[in-house]
């Protein structure tokens, strides 16, 4: 099977479907017509633009450009979860905790999974290296950004707690068990949940994907699998990586907590 | 006589640099206007708020030993008690004897059943004495207690008072006790010292 091309007014109709959506929200003014076309033609350039780097990557496949794109792909996951965080670390730590602790997690799962599992050559490959490492990093990067956000935000509610355990002579990483679990459970049950509905509620884009594009469902099914199991682990260790770091980083050398290394929350 | 506790240009933020000893069985009163560093004073010693400065107990440096083990010497008792579990006995260290707890919570005038009381259900006061019950059962060295009858009766406060005294004297423990109430102050009785802008005013050495 051949991948069938769309032509520009293909195009063009589906994004005429965005207009008069945009049109009536106007006429009915619900104040989202100007935020629906925004997003329509920022959709259009941003993947137009990926598109040509994609294309150019794969016409000039070499390792530094692959690693080139992925750190760039990483950077702007770091801005990311730094981003949806309310209480987030001060200084260097509000970006650092959530970056590394993707880099750790999404990049040695994506290596792992080109090297032993999918195997092309050579094993970076951009084809195969570029859309895992997209897919891992952007689950990890939402693993972890709520993983992150529900620690520390639990940690200043619950900061007499904390003290008042820290006073009674526990040790920090007792005193404060009870919301790293927390933590690390919203970080990890969107994952969870999309295993356990995948095929059942709806088909998983990659999937549909690599079935518009001609492969064979059962070949797609296996991919789909293999991601899926990448995604959990890639998410899961980098989640609980992140709030074991972040819980660490709450507390000083003499085991004090440290509110103030976290600013303040956003006034929204 | 050795001191009990020892410190040496104590100083936070907002605090000293101060000085301040105590003997073996000694209490003593800190007072002076909200906001003037009493809270930050105990909370400096039982280092739970960043300080610098030399704390020795019973001669031995604060920096010798594990933040877990000053901290079991050294109780900080606020005047709102945390709770984190469902039942009062949760929230007791993992070691203690039986006997003593039995004691104390004697002294206080609660029943052996309170340890076994949901947290949810605790009145204010209860909350208090507990608070203070679970604290002693680390056997600490020094006691700081921040308002610790805050939310009792008269009863209860004197109830509280005559436990601290008969702790100290039983465990030639130490206390530093803040207080509001100018009749618990006579009561108490001992050293008062008063703290302003951060700073002690009243001589603190003995």
């Amino acid at each position: 099977m051949d991948l069938i091309s769309l032509s520009a007014l293909d195009l063009s109709l589906a994004a005429l479907l965005v207009v008069a959506l945009a049109g009536l929200t106007f006429w009915a003014r619900m104040g989202l017509s100007r935020s629906l076309l925004i997003a329509g033609a920022r959709t259009v350039i941003q993947l137009l633009l990926v598109g040509l780097i994609l294309q150019t990557l794969f016409d000039n496949a070499q390792l530094g450009w692959v690693a080139l794109m992925a750190l760039v792909m990483l950077a702007v996951a770091g801005y990311e979860v730094m981003a949806r965080q309310q209480r987030r670390f001060v200084g260097l730590w509000g970006y650092g905790i959530g970056t590394v602790t993707m880099f750790i997690s999404a990049f040695a799962v994506t290596v792992l999974a080109l090297v032993t599992m999918v195997g092309p050559t050579p094993w970076w490959e951009p084809q195969y290296a570029i859309p895992l490492l997209g897919m891992l990093l952007g689950n990890t990067m939402t693993g972890i950004a709520l993983g992150l956000d529900r620690l520390t935000q639990t940690v200043w509610r619950e900061r007499r707690t904390i003290e008042a355990r820290l006073a009674l002579g526990s040790g920090w990483s007792e005193a404060v068990a009870t919301m790293r679990r927390e933590a690390a459970r919203s970080g990890l049950m969107p994952t969870i949940n999309a295993m356990a509905a995948a095929g059942i509620v709806s088909l998983p884009g990659m999937m549909t994907g690599q079935i518009l594009a001609g492969a064979p469902p059962v070949e797609a099914v296996k991919y789909q699998i293999l991601i899926m199991f990448l995604i959990a682990a890639g998410t899961g260790f980098g989640t609980l990586g992140a709030v074991w770091f972040a819980s660490r980083r709450l507390f000083d050398t003499r085991e004090r907590l440290r509110l103030d290394r976290l600013k303040a929350g956003r006034q929204t | 006589m050795d001191r009990l506790l020892d410190v040496h240009a104590l100083k936070t933020e907002h605090l000293g640099p101060l000085d301040l000893a105590l003997q073996p069985g000694e209490l003593a009163q800190v007072t002076g206007a909200s906001g003037s560093g009493k809270s930050l004073l105990l909370r400096a010693l039982a280092d739970l708020d960043p300080n610098a400065g030399e704390v020795r107990l019973q001669g031995e440096p604060r920096d010798n030993m594990l933040p877990v083990q000053w901290r079991r010497r050294v109780a900080y008792v606020p005047a709102e008690t945390a709770w984190w579990g469902e039942c009062v006995d949760e929230h007791l260290p993992a070691e203690f004897s039986r006997e003593q707890a039995l004691h104390w919570l004697d002294q206080v005038a609660l029943p052996e059943a309170s340890l076994r009381w949901e947290v949810e259900r605790l009145s204010s006061g209860e909350k208090q004495r507990l608070g203070l019950v679970r604290a002693l059962l680390n056997q600490p060295r020094l006691l700081l207690l921040d308002e610790p009858t805050a939310n009792l009766d008269l009863e209860n406060t004197k109830r509280i008072e005559r436990a601290v005294r008969g702790y100290l004297a039983e465990q030639d423990a130490a206390a530093l006790w803040v207080s509001h109430d100018t009749l618990q102050r006579q009561r108490l009785g001992g050293r008062i010292l008063t703290i302003h802008e951060g700073q002690l005013e009243s001589p603190a050495w003995t």
